[in-house]
């Protein structure tokens, strides 16, 4: 276990990225078969459940620690990471740490899920007691946790393949898709020197650069394919062995959530993967997205919500035909390919081509860019002809051109203490618009685009204008007004403003601005309007 | 008419009515007494300053040579208007006291900032029995839990000798008044040249001057030869980080020494390369110890987590309140201080500043797939 803790603080240490591929190679170069398999399991976000009750937990780790509940909730405020919370309230018993080493850890886990409540308690606290304050730590990871410490997959990838001296995009694929870590082992994983057995092993995805200055920069614009940027799920569907998985970006495997694409098992060949976007589809075109969320995590798709919102799959890219491997041809061939297949499918609404886009030079394309919220797309997808299909985000080849954010300017009003790196400021804001009334309506949360040191500023006025309390919430004197930016706007009885935002994120402060100058709810009901 | 208490808290200063002094007043009064020199408890502007001794050489570098100060020893005590009123070790930052105040056979004890450990600069901390105690809860939290002194000392001897090892000059940040003399005092010292940014090096020099022994530090000025800092320790404030300044000392090793990097989240915000949990604060354990030990029937919580600390002791039996002040606010006081040093002679404070105010610190987290 101090191998992998170690590893873990290292890791967590440094913001190179380097430094941190370099601690992984280390690691798989020196960790015993069993652990590097684990190491893998949590980096690829592949934990297991142990089936424990995070109320519990705490509930035990307060009284292992003495301390009332309310006093462990504002400690867990303060550090905003319950496994560290938990690891720095504990009596330190154990100073020199476990022998044991993650896999077993691992084992003794997995015991968790046959136990008792009382079982489970004595199992967890005694090894609380075995374990170093960063043991704990780990150790609550394991159990319970989020694995975010800003190690992709890419970054995980790069390291096995140097330690392993296996090219990389050999070991992004093996690593990929469906596998658990109690029925393979490391060698059949990732040494495995044989054919790739696992039949609904998607490809890793090619992800495209937001487009850096002009699009005129790109060169011959008959050199490029553009197609509209789908608002939807970036998704492959793999069809072999007669079996049909339908993978999204996130790396699910989620082809139960979408029953009106089974009827690719009796239309595509044998051996075929597509890329695509499974987007909400009605009269022949996509809807909004907030129409696809009404069905994003769902467990049981009701009639209705097939009704209201229902997918098809506009297919981009082929990548596999006939079982063979495509992704060396180039763009051009395989979009070929990728017609001729679609081309021989009898006609219906699930399975759609993204179509290309008619431009004839660069100032053409830049008119139609405008339309992009007319047809429901983001902006634009602008891929080099010649291009083969990469691993992961490669600049040069593929490019995203996405149109501007919609935006108003709005008072902060409500903040909250972020967690993990940004815990002890306050990060977490919430922004209202003048209503109707002459009051601040809150219509959104936004977390991220303000720089360090604007955050320090911002924390440091918000300390000082606290009006009230709500458990971790503060009402905030209304006073900072913020240019709010989102990719879309919806009506929605859900919320008190009675509109939805999508992707609200901070632009800039409008130091220039007072509060009383912020925007109006009639002004987010205008862009509603057009936007509709 | 009801009883007045002894020390109010007036939205100025811990107020003392009968003998009409100010206890660390956070705007210009007539007479004022000082815990320690920290730019949140001793403040420009007032007519006449009283504090311990030790505190002398920073009060009157920070607020004036001219200032009108009177001092006294620990212990020793003086009658202001019928009020008793005496100076006790606080263990906070050389100089720091405790002020006991004692009228008509009630006693109130104002702490100031306080820690418990030793830490062989500071006169130790001593416990002064009371009947009200009014107290910091800077990490009134019961996730903080300091390491003995020794063991974070030998943390940072083990990193310095890694970095010269490596070839790497060894960048320590910590408060310029308190930690970096702690440190001093504590860590192994090399036979080498230490270097300090102005901040530090002017502290360091006025306490030299008023007879304390402390070791000789060299001012980094930009004649320095680069060469020079391979393997050596360089004292810097935290607000250097991220600066041009630091930028000369490449290849280096960032290490920081504050209480707050016993979180993670804390630790990773500031991006350096190695944090070390040191504190000139009581952690929880030792600040109910210390509360336990006045004796106090009533504790008034002035700075931290002054709600948190109020309901625990309320909890315990202990009758508390928690009250607003100016304190606690080192951190973006550490940064005037490096601007009101600049006149030891260093330029680039100015470009500091502009790049605080201008960065654009683009968020650092790896990228997700």
């Amino acid at each position: 276990m101090k191998q992998f803790a170690d590893l873990f603080m290292n890791l967590d240490r440094t913001n190179k990225t380097n430094a941190k591929v370099d601690l992984l190679k280390n690691y798989f170069l020196a960790a015993p078969d069993d652990d590097k398999l684990w190491a893998l399991t949590l980096f690829t976000g592949r934990r297991p459940s142990f089936k424990v009750n995070r109320t519990q937990v705490k509930e035990w780790a307060a009284a292992e620690a003495g301390v009332p509940m309310w006093l462990f909730q504002e400690s867990y405020h303060s550090v905003g990471d319950l496994g560290e919370t938990i690891s720095l309230l504990l009596p330190r018993t154990s100073i020199g740490g476990s022998d044991k080493s993650l896999s077993e850890w691992f084992r003794y886990l997995g015991m968790l899920p046959g136990m008792t409540d009382e079982e489970k308690h004595d199992h967890i606290t005694q090894a609380w007691m075995q374990l170093s304050q960063l043991e704990t730590f780990v150790f609550n990871k394991l159990l319970m946790g989020s694995f975010r410490i800003g190690v992709s997959q890419t970054l995980v990838v790069r390291a096995l393949a140097e330690a392993t001296e296996t090219d990389s995009n050999v070991i992004a694929h093996r690593v990929m898709g469906q596998w658990d870590p109690l029925e393979t082992t490391f060698e059949q994983l990732i040494l495995d020197k044989g054919e790739n057995d696992n039949a609904s092993r998607p490809y890793p995805f090619f992800l495209a650069y937001p487009i850096e200055g002009d699009v005129a920069d790109l060169g011959e614009a008959s050199d490029w394919f553009a197609e509209w940027k789908w608002d939807g799920i970036r998704s492959q569907i793999i069809y072999r062995n007669k079996e049909l998985f339908i993978w999204t970006r996130g790396e699910e495997l989620s082809t139960e959530k979408f029953p009106e694409l089974h009827f690719l098992s009796d239309v595509l060949p044998d051996g075929t993967v597509l890329d695509g976007e499974i987007v909400t589809y009605s009269n022949g075109r996509p809807m909004p997205f907030n129409v696809l969320q009404t069905r994003i995590g769902r467990k049981n798709l009701s009639k209705k919500v097939l009704e209201e919102a229902p997918v098809a799959f506009l297919a981009y890219d082929m990548l596999e035909a006939n079982g063979v491997d495509i992704r060396g041809l180039t763009q051009e061939q395989r979009r070929a390919q990728l017609e001729a297949l679609h081309a021989n499918v009898p006609a219906q609404n699930y399975f759609n081509l993204s179509p290309l886009i008619d431009f004839k030079d660069w100032q053409a394309l830049r008119d139609l860019h405008s339309q992009s919220r007319e047809n429901i797309a983001e902006g634009f997808m602008i891929k080099r002809k010649a291009s083969t299909y990469q691993v992961g985000r490669k600049k040069g080849d593929w490019w995203k051109w996405k149109i501007d954010p919609l935006s108003v300017d709005a008072v902060l009003i409500y903040a909250q203490k972020g967690s993990g790196r940004r815990a002890e400021l306050f990060t977490d804001y919430t922004f209202a618009v003048w209503g109707d009334d002459g009051k601040l309506v809150p219509f959104a949360k936004a977390y991220s685009g303000l720089t360090d040191a604007e955050i320090g500023q911002v924390d440091y006025f918000i300390k000082r204008n606290v009006l009230e309390k709500f458990g971790p919430v503060r009402t905030v004197k209304p006073e900072l007004v913020f240019e709010i930016g989102f990719e879309g706007i919806n009506e929605s009885t859900r919320h008190k403003s009675g509109i939805a935002v999508r992707f609200p994120r901070i632009l800039r402060w409008r130091k220039d601005k007072k509060a009383e100058e912020a925007d109006s709810l009639g002004s987010l009901k205008e862009i509603l309007g057009n936007y509709k | 008419m009801p009883k007045q208490p002894l020390l109010q808290f007036t939205g100025k200063s811990i107020y003392c009515a009968v003998a009409d002094v100010h206890i660390d007043p956070w705007m210009p009064v007539g007479r004022a007494i000082i815990t320690h020199a920290h730019s949140d408890h001793a403040r420009w502007g007032s007519q006449h300053y009283l504090a311990h001794k030790d505190s002398e050489p920073i009060l009157r570098l920070r607020l004036g040579q001219d200032i009108n100060l009177q001092t006294v020893q620990y212990g020793e005590k003086f009658m202001i208007n019928g009020v008793k009123f005496s100076l006790h070790p606080a263990g906070h930052i050389i100089g720091s006291a405790q002020i006991r105040v004692e009228y008509q056979g009630e006693v109130w004890v104002a702490s100031g900032d306080y820690k418990l450990e030793n830490d062989n600069f500071a006169t130790p901390y001593e416990p002064v029995k009371c009947n009200v105690f009014i107290t910091e809860s800077t990490f009134g939290l019961p996730i903080y839990k300091w390491q003995p002194q020794q063991q974070v000392m030998s943390e940072i001897d083990d990193w310095w000798a890694q970095n010269r090892a490596d070839g790497k000059a060894s960048v320590l940040m910590g408060y310029s008044l308190g930690k970096m003399q702690r440190i001093l005092k504590n860590i192994q010292l090399q036979d080498s040249v230490m270097y300090a940014h102005g901040a530090i090096y002017t502290v360091n020099e006025r306490l030299r001057e008023a007879g304390f022994d402390l070791p000789e530090l060299t001012l980094v000025t930009k004649e320095t030869d680069r060469k020079l800092f391979k393997g050596a320790l360089i004292l810097a404030p935290p607000s250097a980080d991220g600066t041009t300044w630091i930028k000369k000392f490449a290849p280096y090793s960032v290490g920081y020494c504050s209480g707050w990097m016993a979180l993670r989240g804390a630790k990773n915000r500031r991006a350096v390369d190695q944090g070390f949990v040191l504190s000139d604060h009581v952690d929880w354990p030792d600040l109910n110890r210390a509360v336990k030990e006045t004796g106090a029937e009533r504790v008034y919580v002035t700075h931290g987590y002054t709600s948190i600390y109020s309901r625990w002791l309320n909890e315990n039996g202990i009758e508390a309140a928690e009250v607003t002040t100016m304190y606690g606010n080192e951190d973006e006081n550490e940064e005037e201080e490096t601007v009101q040093d600049a006149s030891a002679g260093q330029d680039a404070y100015q470009e500091h500043k502009q790049e605080l105010d201008g960065a654009v610190n683009a968020d650092k987290d790896g990228s997700e797939l």
